[in-house]
């Protein structure tokens, strides 16, 4: 008895890191899937379904820029205050326009525009397809001999590649708008001298390593949005599960790949 | 069309057995579906007939065994080659299955847009005759959720005949559904009987339909075939088992008035 109670937490541990990697593998899977669907498919004669990507990419993209432009505009105001906070100690107000620049655009406008996503769509992603599971929808595809991942995720994917970059510029441009209203109100900046400012502070590689972090994040929303989905139990209860589940392991999994890339960049001076 | 005599059957199992985890559902049954009949599979609930139903439409890989459709094994085929199959397959499920997010026209032609490079104009057109078979013609822009019971049912057995299939499996097409209804239901399978020479497989346990619309009947039961023959064979038969199912016997009760008394009165956590 003693020993399975010294030996009970070894195997907790060995088994959930089992199920964890066993998690990733599915993930990756299905990313490898849906990437051949996307980007090999079409020339390997398999249809492209333009028409539901375009449909995805409107409820992913155009309908959340209201909800992306505030957010962002917001915390750029937020970030100039906290910075010029500390700023205006040392004399150095101008810098303001600096700091939200390189904070908006190498990092929290790929990563707030994600959370976004991972609230509207990967937990949409999830509902869907796992509504679509508990009402043996997805058997009726495979039924009619369509591929559930070529149907349902591969357009979502597509979609998701496409928008979520979009709407990372279009956050980060809010962003420094966000920061400019500070600039002009409180910190002595012209509008004009605030763009040029927030133009002199940034190199392309700091739009680049952005731009490439909200791709990555864009693959793990889909990717899990869309298992959480076929992974679906009976029932309603078990929709609402695997929607929490959804957007909980999203925004862990999407932080840490920016943990990741944000340390490779540091590192190899690539970013 | 060089199919003269074609005696072959249309499905063919051997020795199928199937599990789910570590639990056998199907016991090593075999049975053949010929060309043209309908088959009805009756049994009870956990009985197995939903797991072969499954099976069959390769929705799920058994773990010993053979399944024969069009010349395949699909037991052990891969993902490309059971699409094919599938294509030349009907299935209606349980709830209908038709996809809520698409109008009733377009879950019809779902299959003819994927798999055919037809004419939008003559999908539609095709979806029409589809939708008349089952009566519900001009219902084309209806979402699935304006729908009643027995028209999602009707729906559903369009959007399986949208490829022309020359196997129809239905899953419990009756349930749920009241008598007059699921009356419609019988007669719409027996109209497609007469105007098709499609073998169809019905799983239900409805025994009113399943002596209005079989050929050949099959009963299971705890994952084995108890009986198969065709509808006076069945009906006349002395089995127990089978005799109870027809008869609608339910399971004997046994009473033992100690432990009912004990029931009432003991204390819950004593374990005498």
């Amino acid at each position: 008895m003693k020993t399975e109670r010294i030996t009970a937490l070894p195997d907790r541990v060995g088994l959930e890191t089992l199920k964890g990697l066993a998690y990733l593998g599915g993930l990756a899977r299905l990313a490898g899937e849906s990437a051949y669907i996307t980007f090999i498919g079409p020339f390997r004669g398999q249809r492209l379904r333009p028409q539901r990507a375009f449909h995805q990419g409107m409820a992913v993209g155009v309908q959340a820029i209201p909800i992306v432009s505030l957010i962002s505009f917001f915390v750029g105001l937020i970030i100039a205050l906290q910075s010029a906070y500390e700023l205006r100690r040392l004399g150095a107000v101008q810098f303001v326009a600096d700091t939200v620049a390189i904070s908006i655009v190498r990092e929290l406008g790929p990563l707030i525009t994600a959370i976004i996503v991972i609230g509207r769509s990967g937990s949409a992603f999830a509902a869907e397809i796992g509504t679509m599971k508990v009402t043996e929808e997805v058997d009726a595809l495979k039924t009619l001999a369509i591929r559930p991942v070529a149907f349902l995720v591969a357009p979502k994917f597509l979609a998701m590649l496409v928008m979520v970059p979009c709407l990372t510029i279009w956050a980060d441009a809010l962003g420094v708008l966000g920061g400019c209203l500070f600039g002009v109100g409180a910190a002595n900046f012209t509008f004009v001298s605030y763009l040029q400012a927030t133009r002199d502070a940034l190199v392309l590689r700091d739009i680049t390593t952005g731009l490439a972090k909200s791709a990555l994040f864009a693959l793990v929303i889909t990717v899990v949005g869309c298992q959480e989905g076929f992974s679906t139990g009976a029932g309603a209860e078990e929709v609402g599960r695997s929607t929490t589940s959804a957007v909980v392991t999203s925004i862990f999994l999407v932080i840490l790949v920016d943990l990741v890339f944000t340390a490779l960049f540091y590192a190899t001076n690539l970013g | 069309m060089n199919e003269s005599a074609d005696a072959s059957p249309a499905i063919s199992v051997k020795n199928l057995r199937v599990s789910y985890g570590e639990r056998e559902i199907l016991h090593g049954i075999s049975f053949d579906v010929h060309r043209g009949e309908t088959l009805v599979i009756l049994g009870g609930s956990g009985s197995g007939k939903s797991t072969l139903l499954r099976t069959l439409v390769g929705l799920e890989k058994p773990v010993g065994g053979e399944v024969w459709i069009k010349g395949v094994n699909i037991a052990q085929v891969s993902e490309d080659e059971l699409d094919e199959i599938r294509k030349k397959m009907g299935v209606s499920f349980q709830g209908g299955a038709l996809f809520g997010s698409m109008t009733v026209g377009d879950n019809v032609a779902l299959p003819l847009r994927e798999h055919t490079s037809l004419e939008e104009s003559t999908i539609e057109i095709m979806v029409r005759i589809k939708l008349e078979q089952v009566g519900l013609a001009s219902f084309e822009d209806f979402m699935p959720s304006e729908l009643s019971g027995g028209m999602t049912k009707r729906a559903a057995v369009a959007r399986a005949l949208a490829m022309d299939p020359e196997i129809l499996f239905f899953d419990e097409p009756s349930a749920g559904l009241d008598p007059i209804i699921a009356a419609g239901i019988d007669e719409l399978i027996l109209d497609l009987k007469k105007a098709y020479a499609i073998s169809m497989v019905i799983v239900t346990h409805e025994l009113a339909s399943a002596f209005l619309i079989a050929d050949r009947m099959m009963l299971i039961d705890r994952g084995d075939i108890i009986a198969i023959g065709s509808k006076a064979e069945i009906a006349a038969s002395t089995d127990p088992r089978v005799r109870q199912f027809l008869d609608r016997v339910p399971e004997p009760q046994v009473e033992d008035e100690l432990n009912y008394l004990q029931m009432l009165t003991g204390d819950r956590k004593s374990a005498r």
